[in-house]
């Protein structure tokens, strides 16, 4: 069975090595230790456009502005290294034209983006090419057009076009990131919902800090919320329309409903129901409201997460006697432990690609995040600290974002809660830059697909 | 927070703080375990009745202390038959977010089960948890999450 999975795996990697082959090719499967090199040059600009777009967005060159935010991504990702600009030899618009790909070999680059920013009817248009500069040829070219306040997505979406040209995957730049934004004293943190991009800009408050909010996730469109409230000192699972602001209870049980997650079809929300001293695992299909158990064990079962597919579930249990992962089948048959190893596991996530599961896990007093095989084989841990849980994938399955909390002393000084990034290859660990103090992130998927 | 929950958080300072200088051991809380067995956060609903009870790391089995205390608060609540309680449950920070939700709530509940044996209504007792969102020590380490891990019966009205 491992033989015949093995060689899925082999061919599934091979043809989507042929489909993404070119000269230049970047591997994602190994820890990256030498990125590749190559140029952003600054999106050129005619100087009517630059005066227009310095009205409207208050943006001194928009051209160099967006190539800030492809470089920026570029380099976060661990796999490509931008050269500096003050070393390109070539102006933008000639580049961007016919690059003299001599100058751009001699510096080293081995791709090169180039492009050009418009206005026309008021609206922000982009054309960039992908060269690739020892071949000197152009290896992509594409054009869009979009409101001019979202130039900063425009960067996402170019970087999102280079990332799957030149490592085969899709990217995963134009996405949001929605968590727990935290105030003040830890004894009476103020926490409030908020979603940022997934570089740390534009981020917007959705609720005000008047109730302790928790664990927020994404349904599967990005434009729902499902998240615990406090709310009246009720804690509920709660559901948010982003675009509209409206909230809503959706787990209106008797006692305590926590640990919200959407199907990947978003039709339903799995969460846990404490009552009497014991949780267990229900389900809520969101149109008939109509409520189905899940598990029903005298133990704790809470953090539920679908498979892709929804035909499996994974979950945490004390049933053994201590927190442990287990997988069942959607309708809660089949309840098998998957987890083995010396501690304690929590926070189970199934990956987009259906193929491994991310998790927490204590200890000796330290905290991993880890995955391991959906059978609960080839565990690997990614990251050690003192305190860390909550991973939660990138769309396409390749980086892992969860919050790390730092000691105290015994006023409380010290402390701090911040997101941190890591490849699922166990290179490439950065903290993640927000406003405040954050927790409980969620990553959504591609915005534009 | 009402001005009557101030006030009486002011009350509770201040006579804490006689306690504490009429006693000349040590102040700290020690631990018996890992439960918390001083009396540095502990309020009082009564005189000689403390309004909390301890835990050990994971677990949410009642100690023989914790069983005296919820005998005297069961006494107390049957003296005071219009009082409802809240029982908050809580977990240190050394555990995942979710997991410690579900074991605030069970602790809370083991406590509730204790009161009710002693004869206190269940329609009396409601129940929250607060896993690991609202510690009483902001410190890490093994004495301030020995503080944490509680359940504390508060009024309710």
């Amino acid at each position: 069975m491992k033989k015949v999975i093995f060689l899925i795996y082999v061919s599934l990697f091979i043809f989507n090595w042929g489909k993404a082959w070119s000269l230049i090719e970047v591997d994602i499967t190994r820890g990256n230790l030498n990125p590749l090199p190559l140029a952003v040059s600054p999106l050129s600009v005619d100087q009517n456009s630059k005066e227009k777009f310095k009205d409207l967005l208050k943006l001194e060159d928009i051209g160099a502005e967006i190539s800030k935010v492809v470089e920026n991504n570029l380099r976060q990702s661990g796999l490509f290294n931008p050269l500096d600009p003050k070393a390109f030899l070539q102006k933008p618009d000639i580049a961007h034209v016919k690059p003299r790909f001599e100058d751009w070999a001699l510096i080293k680059a081995q791709a090169l983006i180039t492009g050009e920013v418009k206005i026309v009817d008021e609206k922000l248009r982009v054309e960039f090419r992908l060269w690739d500069v020892l071949a000197g040829k152009e290896i992509m070219a594409l054009a869009f057009t979009t409101v001019s306040e979202n130039w900063r997505r425009v960067g996402h979406i170019i970087t999102d076009k280079v990332y799957q040209r030149l490592t085969g995957e899709k990217g995963y730049f134009d996405t949001r990131i929605i968590y727990v934004a935290e105030e003040g004293l830890k004894t009476s943190r103020i926490k409030k919902l908020a979603i940022m991009d997934q570089d740390g800009f534009n981020t917007k408050y959705l609720t005000l800090g008047n109730e302790l909010v928790l664990t927020p996730r994404f349904n599967p469109t990005n434009q729902m919320v499902t998240y615990l409230s406090y709310f009246k000192n009720l804690p509920r699972v709660y559901l948010l329309d982003i675009e509209t602001g409206i909230q809503e209870v959706v787990g209106d049980f008797p006692g305590m409903t926590f640990a919200p997650r959407f199907s990947p079809d978003g039709k339903k929300i799995i969460m846990s129901f404490a009552k009497d001293g014991n949780s267990d695992i229900y389900t809520m299909d969101l149109e008939s409201r109509e409520v189905e158990k899940i598990t029903n064990h005298p133990s704790i079962d809470t953090s539920p997460s679908y498979s892709p597919d929804g035909k499996y579930i994974c979950f945490n249990s004390d049933r053994s006697g201590y927190q442990q992962i287990y997988v069942m089948r959607s309708d809660g048959s089949k309840v098998k432990r998957i987890s083995f190893g010396n501690g304690l596991y929590g926070t189970p996530v199934w990956s987009p690609r259906g193929d491994l599961i991310a998790f927490t896990k204590l200890h000796k007093g330290k905290f991993y995040i880890g995955v391991m095989r959906i059978d609960g084989t080839g565990e690997r841990l990614l990251t050690e600290n003192y305190y860390q849980e909550a991973p939660s994938w990138s769309p396409n399955g390749r980086v892992l974002i969860f919050y790390r909390e730092t000691k105290s002393d015994s006023a409380g000084k010290g402390f701090s809660a911040k997101l941190w990034s890591i490849d699922l290859t166990g290179y490439n660990e950065r903290m993640v830059k927000t406003e405040t103090d954050a927790s409980d992130p969620s990553w959504s998927s591609l915005l534009t697909d | 927070m009402s001005l009557n929950k101030i006030f009486r958080n002011i009350l509770l300072v201040i006579s804490a703080s006689i306690l504490l200088s009429a006693c000349a051991v040590k102040t700290t809380g020690k631990l018996q375990g890992d439960v918390y067995t001083g009396k540095d956060t502990v309020e009082y609903l009564a005189s000689g009745v403390p309004d909390r009870v301890f835990f050990a790391t994971n677990e949410t089995v009642l100690t023989t202390a914790s069983r005296e205390t919820l005998r005297k608060q069961a006494s107390w609540l049957r003296k005071n038959s219009k009082i409802n309680v809240v029982l908050e449950g809580h977990a240190d920070e050394r555990g995942t977010r979710e997991y410690n939700l579900a074991l605030g709530e069970r602790r809370a509940n083991a406590a509730k089960d204790y009161l009710m044996t002693y004869g206190i209504s269940g329609n009396r007792i409601s129940v929250i948890s607060y896993g690991k969102e609202r510690p009483v020590d902001s410190g890490s380490n093994p004495l301030a999450w020995s503080k944490n891990r509680r359940s504390v019966t508060v009024k309710a009205n």
